[in-house]
């Protein structure tokens, strides 16, 4: 669109043509209240509170509807325009009910501040205010009808945004009011058949987010405490692999401070405005009761008991060193985990290789990361970011479903499709939801993902190894339409992986790719080398500049289940696990450990923590800072949200350990360089400066690396000798931006016939691994979905 | 066509229904009709009728809610066999649309959006039907009264009490 | 069934087969019906619009746009299909002037339905009667039939090749709102009536996306006349640039209400106390509502004022609907006030802020005040809720609300301020209940 010239309050203004004058305003810095406008949703134009005067024409004019044009001349604030917004708020407060002080959304509403603004306080309604019961719609979302200034944001974002359409109005005129999707009565339902009711909330509380009021809140925070009362502190949310940005409100308790809230205040993430359940209420973990909060060691009863901190290191590093020693290094093996920072991932994998000498280290694999650096090896741009899912013009989803592994991916999806126009094409094994945003959708056979890469190479003989489908040329045409799009983002879910994943890769030589893989940090365990056959980004073990360094065995070592097999062999004499549940989730039999050594550092007592003989208890990543990478390679920073004492940080342990089994810390966390200089005397008459002078620098986000527990110490290593961590910037990270990483293109580890080791973790929007059971609200949210609203869907 | 097995409703209108459904370039077109048709078959809009509607046109059964509520004709509880609707708008109330009301309330026993206890009539203060000019007004279902005295009520009410009232269907 | 009036002083033309029988097609056909149509197809769309254009008509429906002009907003290609909506939701109050026209002469406003599509290139046309009509919806209903049976509609109309015209027959279901034009297309699409954001206007972005021409049940049965006597024929009827005739419905305190068809620019005066036979029982004229509920009042001595859309806004009100409503000296404006507030209330549609909340609190304070309850801050109130309302709401529902408020306030003032004195309670005026709102427990 050209640029047109208008002026607003005496500013000569410049923007497309056809832009929203609301929006050229705000970018011009001059703000519009509205209540009903939000970026991206439908135009409504029902609060009135966006009028401007616009030279010409007879009445107030509302910017949101308004489109710039060229000589266009407005006035936002004027007396008339105030005494307009301040009429309508009067209107408002007759009947809204004065309880700021109770409140939820008292110090961060909309109103409220329009009040202020305006000063629209004095009501001169002498009749009483309409009152409505509150109402409770699910464990998470509460409604307080008396509240509602009915924006209609929430009925927009849950039906535009989501696509789920839960919300809707209701009655007419001033007795209108929002209302959910809750069939009145089972029994017709239920003699009806009951699938129109559609009752498929996502329990996701964009609706809360998105009231400028208090009328919705959520179930997990209302009434704790005041906004002004927390801090507020961005960081990435730990559970899917989208890697969307989640703002935690903490507040101080007595033993550390806890999460009380989980939102999307901060839109500054690259989930823009989007969180999913998980992301907004399922930090409750971290406060569950049953959190370990003192390392605990088997005893000769074979019960664990807690033991201080000295004893429980003291214990195990001797006993690991010793076991290096007596039965070598090829005896132990480690295992990581999805939900650790980038920095302990990597300072993991160098403890293994550079401490204990081994090669035996993995991790759950929920995507096959080698295979797409491998298979993209050579090439350059063809990995994508979450960011191009927002904006690309074509998509291809093959494999996997988006809307309950991947939400914000299936957010950016509808988005994109709605808001741009995008081509979203789908080849699924059964329908899934998206397909109502697709152009394209063709149903794959059972296992026929193989023969779809196959066909879209061209072989048309596997053709009826791809697909189900309806008509004869669906399938050719669907491929026609996928090589004509000449900038294809091809996004591909984890039953897709090994020959069948090079394969696919190769048939579309001109798109980019992403594996959707399932939690937070999935792809920095891959990228930072928790693999027994690679070294971090995918470097081969032996030859490459890394492996010079670390001068570790060159042959590849055990994987997660050789590991196990070990141990039922008697050939395993220690395993380390940390943050990771294998004997659960591999289905492991607990037997298979009984003559090994074994270490468990994490949250909870899980499975797999319970038959440890030394257990640390862990801080989770709302308690810690450092880097993680999404499934797209997308890297962000995560910070210190809560505190719980009692806990240590993943990365605090593994240098601890290494302590005590007598290895030169020094080698293996570079910390103390640099900076040493500026931090000022330590001792004498100045003595307390450094502290203040690190206190300084934390508080800008700087890096002391004063200490060997520092992370960015780690990062400095990353930075250098990981390929493709190279090129980050650290100012982006520190910022809180996202950028893309991408593994090298040249010099990676070559394997032929690896062993398929991916397990999905089948994770649905109420659940995260192992992590599930210690939240109370995915507990509640999974009651509610499987009672009240699995009756009505299993009706008939 | 979204011919439903089961059908609450009779055959001809369950017919209907199939033929309303088909003729809008957009088949939700046929809502409100049909919920009126439906309320004059049923009674009422009931939760059945809403189910019922919402698979037929593919909608949501919050959808049909949120439209039913909308209109004030449509009701989700059942009326009387008669349902006297008493014009009180601007130029009935100044020929006595009021006192016509009054006088119902009064023969009838009933309040606004009362049912008489043998559920034959309910009352209902409307806004202006379309009859100003033969003010005042009433509206027993669909059929018209008009230039009403409370003699001429009485006489109208007695004409549906004898079944001699006609049934605009 | 509704009186048939007339007056010497009536100019028939939309009316002349008014309780002829011409709701029978062949009746219709012998009365010159149906011809108007087959010359709108001789002579095409251009000549159409230009016929419309010369014959000054005004929208019938209450804001009296310029027929002729709407017609030719319609984009000539349109990729999507385009359509004709009759607009029979006729709710304002003190009018029932299309509720005749269905009743006596359902064939014309089929006739000019198909006119309008000629005109614009639409193959489909609506009519849309509010729910009410049901016995006029069945009138319709059978004229459309009878059409279809005779091959006045459907496919080759009058066995011209290629040339089609569908009409489908709608109902509301209760709501005034739904009247409003971008409000009546959501409610045939099967939604809410709740109005629509403009522009895009319905002339290029309308019914199910296409190119939509809305015209009142009056305007379109006007059509072929028009096009039978001529535009020019039809302009001289009327006044300055306010063609025609047009169908007026006096009620309220008159000895002969009734719907009668007078020129544009008829005197108001003459029309209350000639046409319609003058005040009630003797009494004195105390104001009157000229155009519907929502026009503002005029007092006793204002109605020296020629009845058309110029000189009307000239008077500080409007012609609106053609609805005029008579009150005598009995009435109390605090009780008419209340009553015609009550309906907005009502009727509102609640999308947007200052109507959804003003009429309620308009209809509280105004409840109260007639209660015998008021103080002399709320007649400010009452008008400082009002003039917030005027031009700031999403559709012009919220200024029907207000205008008479203004009028009432402004014109008799007075009288709320006597009122303080010693109120006189007539009527116990809140049962209706908002729509949707469960019944209140013991509400009579
Ligand atoms: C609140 C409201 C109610 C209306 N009700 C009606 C109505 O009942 N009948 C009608 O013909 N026009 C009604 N109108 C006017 C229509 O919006 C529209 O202007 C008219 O149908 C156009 O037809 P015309 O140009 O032939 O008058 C209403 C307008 C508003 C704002
Ligand atoms: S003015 Fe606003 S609330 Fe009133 S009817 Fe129009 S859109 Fe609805
Ligand atoms: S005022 Fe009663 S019918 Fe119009």
């Amino acid at each position: 669109m050209p640029d047109v010239n208008f002026i607003v309050d005496g500013q000569k203004l410049t923007a497309p043509a056809g832009t929203l004058l609301i929006d050229a305003c705000k970018s011009a810095g001059i703000e519009i209240p509205a209540f009903c406008y939000y970026p991206g949703l439908s135009l409504q134009a029902a609060c009135r509170m966006c009028v401007v005067r616009i030279e010409k024409a007879p009445k107030l004019a509302t910017a949101c509807t308004t489109t710039v044009a060229e000589g266009m001349n407005v006035t936002t604030e004027s007396p008339e325009i105030a005494q307009a917004r301040k009429a309508t708020l009067q209107l408002l407060l007759g009947n809204h009910p004065l309880d700021c002080p109770v409140c939820d959304a008292g110090g961060e509403c909309e109103l409220q501040d329009m009040t202020f603004k305006y000063g629209a306080a004095d009501s001169f309604y002498t009749e009483p205010k309409n009152h409505r019961e509150e109402q409770k719609w699910s464990p998470v979302v509460y409604f307080d009808r008396p509240r509602c200034i009915l924006c209609y944001r929430c009925v927009r974002m849950c039906g535009e945004g989501m696509d789920v359409f839960a919300l809707g109005i209701q009655n007419r005129g001033s007795s209108s009011v929002i209302a959910p999707n809750v069939p009145s009565q089972l029994a017709s339902l239920l003699n009806a058949g009951a699938d129109q009711a559609q009752l498929d909330c996502e329990q996701c509380g964009m609706c809360i987010d998105a009231c400028p009021v208090g009328a919705l809140t959520s179930g997990t925070y209302r009434y704790k405490t005041r906004p002004w009362e927390m801090n507020h502190v961005a960081t990435v949310c730990t559970h899917c692999g989208d890697g969307c940005k989640t703002t935690l409100g903490v507040r101080s308790v007595s033993d550390g401070s806890e999460i009380v809230r989980g939102d999307n205040r901060d839109k500054s993430g690259m989930n823009g405005d989007f969180l999913c359940n998980k992301g907004r209420y399922a930090f409750d973990f971290t406060n569950n009761i049953e959190r370990l909060t003192s390392p605990l060691v088997r005893q000769a009863d074979g019960k664990l008991k807690p033991v201080s901190w000295d004893e429980a290191l003291k214990f195990t590093g001797k006993k690991l060193r010793e076991l290096r020693d007596t039965r070598g290094p090829q005896s132990i093996g480690v295992i990581g985990s999805n939900r650790t920072t980038n920095e302990e991932n990597y300072l993991l994998q160098k403890f293994a290789r550079t401490v204990l000498g081994t090669n035996n280290i993995d991790h759950h694999r929920t995507a096959d990361f080698v295979t797409l650096a491998n298979a993209l090896q050579g090439t350059t741009g063809r990995f994508a970011s979450q960011r191009n899912v927002e904006n690309a013009q074509a998509l291809l989803v093959i494999g996997g479903d988006p809307t309950n592994q991947a939400p914000l991916t299936a957010w950016n999806l509808r988005t994109n499709v709605r808001l741009n126009k995008a081509r979203l094409y789908i080849a699924n094994h059964e329908e899934i939801k998206l397909r109502r945003q697709a152009k394209d959708f063709i149903q794959v056979q059972q296992f026929g993902y193989g023969s779809l890469a196959s066909y879209l190479a061209g072989n048309n003989a596997a053709a009826e190894g791809a697909s189900i489908v309806a008509q004869a040329d669906q399938l050719s045409n669907f491929r026609t339409a996928i090589q004509a799009e000449e900038k294809l983002i091809v996004l591909i879910g984890n039953e897709v992986r090994g020959g069948e994943l090079a394969n696919l890769i190769k048939a579309l030589p001109n798109a980019r790719f992403a594996l959707m893989a399932d939690y937070v940090n999935s792809r920095g365990a891959s990228d930072m080398g928790l693999l027994p056959d690679a070294l971090p980004g995918y470097q081969p073990l032996s030859g490459s500049a890394l492996a010079n360094e670390y001068t570790a065995p060159t042959a590849p070592g055990l994987d997660l289940l050789a590991m196990f097999d070990a141990a039922t062999r008697g050939d395993l004499s220690a395993l380390y696990v940390v943050g990771s549940n294998p004997i659960k989730r591999f289905g492991i039999d607990p037997f298979a450990l009984k003559d090994t050594f074994f270490i468990v550092q994490d949250l909870f007592l899980t499975e797999t923590a319970q038959i440890a003989d030394v257990v640390f208890p862990a801080a989770n990543l709302y308690e810690k800072a450092g880097s993680v990478t999404n499934s797209y390679g997308d890297l962000q920073l995560v910070s210190k949200a809560a505190d719980k004492a009692g806990t240590r940080s993943d990365f605090e342990l593994i240098v601890r350990l290494a302590d005590h089994m007598g290895h030169d810390i020094k080698t293996l966390v570079p910390f103390g360089k640099g900076l040493r200089a500026d931090m000022g005397q330590s001792r004498g008459a100045q003595s307390g400066e450094a502290d203040r002078h690190a206190v300084w620098l934390m508080a800008n986000n700087m890096e002391p690396k004063l200490s060997p527990f520092d992370p960015f110490a780690i990062l400095d290593e990353i930075q250098r000798v990981v390929p493709g961590y190279d090129k980050l910037l650290r100012l982006q990270l520190l910022s809180g931006n996202d950028q893309h990483i991408a593994p090298a293109s040249t010099g990676l580890v070559q394997i032929e016939n690896r062993k398929d080791l991916v397990l999905p973790s089948s994770d649905t929007l109420f659940t995260s691994g192992s992590l599930t059971r210690y939240s109370p609200m995915l507990q509640d949210v999974q009651r509610h979905q499987e009672t009240e609203v699995a009756d009505h869907l299993a009706a008939d | 066509m979204a011919v439903v097995p089961n059908t609450i409703f009779s055959p001809e209108t369950a017919a209907r229904f199939d033929k309303l459904a088909s003729i809008y370039p957009v088949k939700r077109s046929a809502l409100i009709p049909m919920l009126l048709y439906a309320q004059d078959e049923v009674g009422y809009v009931s939760d059945e009728v809403v189910a019922e509607l919402a698979k037929r046109l593919d909608l949501l059964e919050l959808d049909v809610r949120g439209v039913l509520s909308y209109y004030s004709m449509l009701r989700t509880k059942p009326a009387g066999k008669y349902n006297v609707q008493v014009c009180t708008n601007i130029s009935c109330m100044l020929r006595g649309g009021f006192e016509l009301l009054d006088h119902c309330k009064k023969t009838l026993g009933i309040g606004h959006k009362g049912v008489t206890p043998d559920g034959l009539f309910s009352l209902e203060e409307v806004e202006c039907i379309g009859a100003c000019c033969w003010a005042p007004a009433v509206q027993v279902n669909y059929d018209f009264h008009d230039d009403l005295t409370p003699a001429k009520m009485d006489a109208v009410l007695a004409d549906y009490a004898a079944g001699r009232g006609k049934d605009v269907k | 069934m509704p009186t048939l009036v007339s007056h010497p002083d009536e100019v028939k033309v939309v009316s002349r087969r008014f309780g002829l029988g011409a709701e029978a097609i062949d009746k219709y056909i012998e009365l010159d019906g149906y011809k108007a149509v087959q010359k709108a197809i001789e002579q095409g769309p251009e000549w159409i619009v230009n016929e419309m254009k010369a014959s000054g008509l005004r929208g019938r429906g209450g804001a009296g746009f310029p027929t002729g002009m709407k017609w030719s907003f319609v984009p000539k290609v349109s990729e999507k299909p385009k359509y004709v909506l009759v607009n029979g939701d006729e709710s304002e109050p003190g009018t029932c002037k299309d509720h005749v026209i269905f009743l006596h002469d359902p064939h014309a406003v089929i006739e000019g339905t198909m006119i309008a599509g000629l005109a614009i290139g639409a193959k489909m046309g609506f009519i849309y009667l509010r729910g009410e009509y049901r016995y006029l919806l069945k009138i319709v209903e059978k004229a459309v039939a009878d059409a279809y049976a005779k091959g006045i509609l459907g496919k080759n109309i009058f066995g011209k090749e290629g040339v089609d015209f569908d009409i489908i027959t709608q109902t509301g279901a209760g709501a005034y709102e739904v009247g409003e034009e971008s409000a009546l297309m959501e409610s045939l699409e099967g939604k809410r009536g709740v109005p629509r954001i403009k522009p895009p206007f319905p002339a290029v972005v309308g019914l199910y996306g296409g190119p939509t021409v809305i015209n009142n049940a009056e305007t379109i049965a006007n059509a072929p006349h028009i096009l039978l006597m001529g535009g020019e024929a039809y302009a001289k009827l009327g006044s300055e640039r306010n063609g025609g005739t047009r169908l007026f419905g006096i009620s309220g305190h008159v000895e002969r209400p009734g719907v009668y068809e007078l020129p544009m620019g008829y005197s108001l005066r003459k029309a209350i106390y000639e046409v319609a036979g003058g005040i009630k029982d003797g009494k004195q004229l105390k104001a009157v509502v000229p155009g519907g509920s929502s026009c503002p009042v005029l007092k006793a001595d204002e109605i020296d004022v020629g009845l058309d859309f110029d000189q009307m806004g000239k008077a500080g009100t409007m012609l609106g609907s053609g609805g005029i409503v008579v009150l005598d000296e009995t009435v109390s404006i605090v009780e008419f006030a209340l009553r015609t507030i009550r309906f907005y209330q009502h009727e509102s549609c609640g999308w947007c802020i200052p109507c959804r909340e003003g009429t309620d609190w308009l209809k509280k304070t105004l409840t109260r005040f007639h209660a015998g309850g008021g103080n002399k801050k709320d007649i400010d109130n009452i008008q400082y809720l009002a003039e917030n309302m005027m031009g700031r709401t999403f559709c012009p529902l919220g200024d029907a609300a207000a205008m008479p408020t203004l009028g009432f306030i402004k014109k008799f003032r007075s009288e709320f301020e006597e009122y303080l004195a010693g109120a006189r309670v007539e009527h116990p005026l809140i049962q209706i209940q908002p729509v949707g709102e469960p019944e209140l427990a013991g509400a009579h």
